[in-house]
């Protein structure tokens, strides 16, 4: 393995991780390209970028889904490496093959640990082989729902029945009781094939009140694994997560180097040479069982820089270009508290309801521990096609207390006229006895908040 | 070798005006429509986008 150096970026993607990867690229002195749909045309980081092609109208299909668009826009402008950012392409295989089939460098791991990890069941099969504790349920895919019936009488009701091509909280329905299983199983297999077009279940425990608590990961070409501590996203409507901290209010030293060592482990079973993230399921006596891998960067990780002073698309863009990781574990250390609100241009007063409109007013909060990532400015049109986060505020403190203080103070200076947003939602959420506690589980939201 | 079209010609329907070039493959781009080319927008050459407007005729 040798150093390749990167001297033109191409982000494909769009919002505020492209702009995201542009500032790390730019700091890095790499120049960098950005592609865009007609409706993107205005945003920030087409605007900062050294060049900029337009590959479609605003369909993803027809733009930052589209490969061919994508890898013809890096030959004309002469890039030597693709950043896909998440969502969209970043998980896709046979698109990673593609970009390195062309002489360009993929920003992120080895396509087969994309495919590894993308197929569920393989992907638990593959840390369980690691020694990493996984939710108990059916060894691979289920042959049927009497094979399930049978694996849910062995470790207990409730189960869910989970789609091997989905992922990020899709394609799950829960089974209460042996009697539903039959109907609930065929009905889970449509989905699937519908959605995922892969009828493929397989089973899984429920955990009942549990946390969702992910570990961060960075490996390098050279063999080296390294974790970076663990983020609680447990704060989530419908499996979206809307606010995620670092450390997790609950996560004891031990229990951390516990998952740190149970992710490092998992990442070089697979030979994980970029950045992703452990996602596990975590019971109220402290267990934690893998659920999946994310095989890219994530929206959370801004939290995970903050204690840790790592910049994580810095590092990835190095790994990338062959470079060996900038720390070692022993090196790694964390200090404070951050927490992170995803700010979403909807109106949780009617059932989140998307707002794409004008950013008439904008004010960001500023001072002491405030972050902001975000792709909005005032004027900025939001564009309906895609996803409605505008931006994540991140807080950082000495500790949990000073984190929740200063969170409240932001809310509140925070003016985003024009779409409705998720602002005032947090600031209930930040003034809930429950969430102050820490003692909260993937229930709160939907529970506590918004009944 | 030759150009595909000059200022000024007279081109049919489904004509082939140009190429672009895009991953190695060769994309012939046709005439919308019968007509004059009032005027050739882009270089030889030069890279294009979405959106890009190539040529204009006048029908």
């Amino acid at each position: 393995m040798s150093e390749r150096a990167i001297k033109k970026l191409l982000i494909a993607n769009r919002g505020e991780i492209a702009l995201r990867i542009l500032r790390a690229a730019k700091e890095l002195g790499i120049k960098t390209v950005a592609v865009y749909s007609t409706a993107d045309r205005e945003s920030l980081h087409v605007r900062f970028a050294d060049e900029a092609i337009c590959i479609g109208p605003p369909q993803s299909n027809e733009s930052y889904l589209n490969v061919p668009r994508i890898l013809a826009a890096a030959e004309v402008s002469g890039a030597d490496a693709i950043h896909p950012g998440y969502g969209f392409l970043s998980e896709r295989a046979e698109f990673a093959e593609q970009v390195v089939a062309n002489g360009l460098i993929w920003v992120g791991p080895h396509p087969q640990a994309i495919r590894m990890m993308g197929e569920k069941s393989l992907a638990k099969a593959t840390m369980k082989a690691a020694g990493v504790p996984v939710v108990p349920g059916s060894e691979g895919i289920l042959s049927s729902a009497q094979e399930a019936l049978e694996i849910a009488e062995q470790i207990g009701y409730p189960v869910l029945l989970k789609a091997v091509a989905g992922g990020g909280g899709r394609g799950m329905r829960i089974v209460r009781d042996s009697e539903l299983m039959e109907s609930i199983y065929g009905i889970a297999s449509a989905e699937a094939e519908s959605a995922f077009t892969c009828a493929d279940l397989y089973l899984e425990k429920l955990i009942l009140e549990p946390r969702h608590i992910e570990v961060q990961v960075i490996g390098d070409k050279y063999g080296n694994a390294i974790h970076l501590g663990e983020r609680d996203c447990s704060v989530q409507r419908r499996h979206q997560k809307l606010i995620e901290e670092a450390p997790s209010p609950v996560v004891t030293p031990d229990i951390r180097a516990k998952l740190g060592e149970a992710a490092v482990q998992g990442a070089l079973r697979v030979g994980y040479d970029s950045l992703g993230t452990m996602e596990f399921v975590y019971d109220k006596e402290g267990n934690f069982y893998f659920i999946e891998m994310n095989t890219r960067i994530q929206v959370e990780h801004p939290i995970t820089e903050q204690i840790t002073r790592v910049d994580l698309v810095k590092e990835q863009i190095r790994i990338a270009a062959g470079q060996k990781l900038s720390k070692t574990q022993s090196q790694v250390f964390m200090r404070g508290h951050c927490i992170e609100v995803r700010i979403n241009a909807e109106d949780p007063d009617k059932n989140f309801m998307p707002s794409p409109r004008e950013i008439t007013a904008l004010h960001f909060p500023g001072g002491p521990g405030i972050r902001i990532d975000s792709c909005a400015y005032q004027g900025f049109k939001i564009p309906p096609y895609y996803d409605s986060m505008i931006g994540k505020l991140i807080v950082f403190g000495a500790d949990r207390t000073e984190a929740l203080a200063r969170m409240r103070r932001a809310l509140e200076e925070s003016i985003i006229e024009g779409p409705k947003t998720t602002i005032p939602l947090f600031q209930k959420i930040m003034n809930n006895p429950k969430f102050i506690s820490g003692n909260y589980d993937t229930s709160f939201l939907e529970s506590t908040i918004l009944k | 070798s030759d150009v595909y079209v000059r200022l000024g010609d007279n081109v049919r329907e489904g004509q082939t005006l140009c190429i672009i070039e895009a991953m190695k493959l060769m994309n012939e781009i046709e005439a919308e429509t019968t007509g004059k080319i009032s005027e050739i927008c882009v270089k030889n050459g030069s890279p294009v986008e979405f959106g890009t407007v190539l040529f204009r005729i006048e029908p």
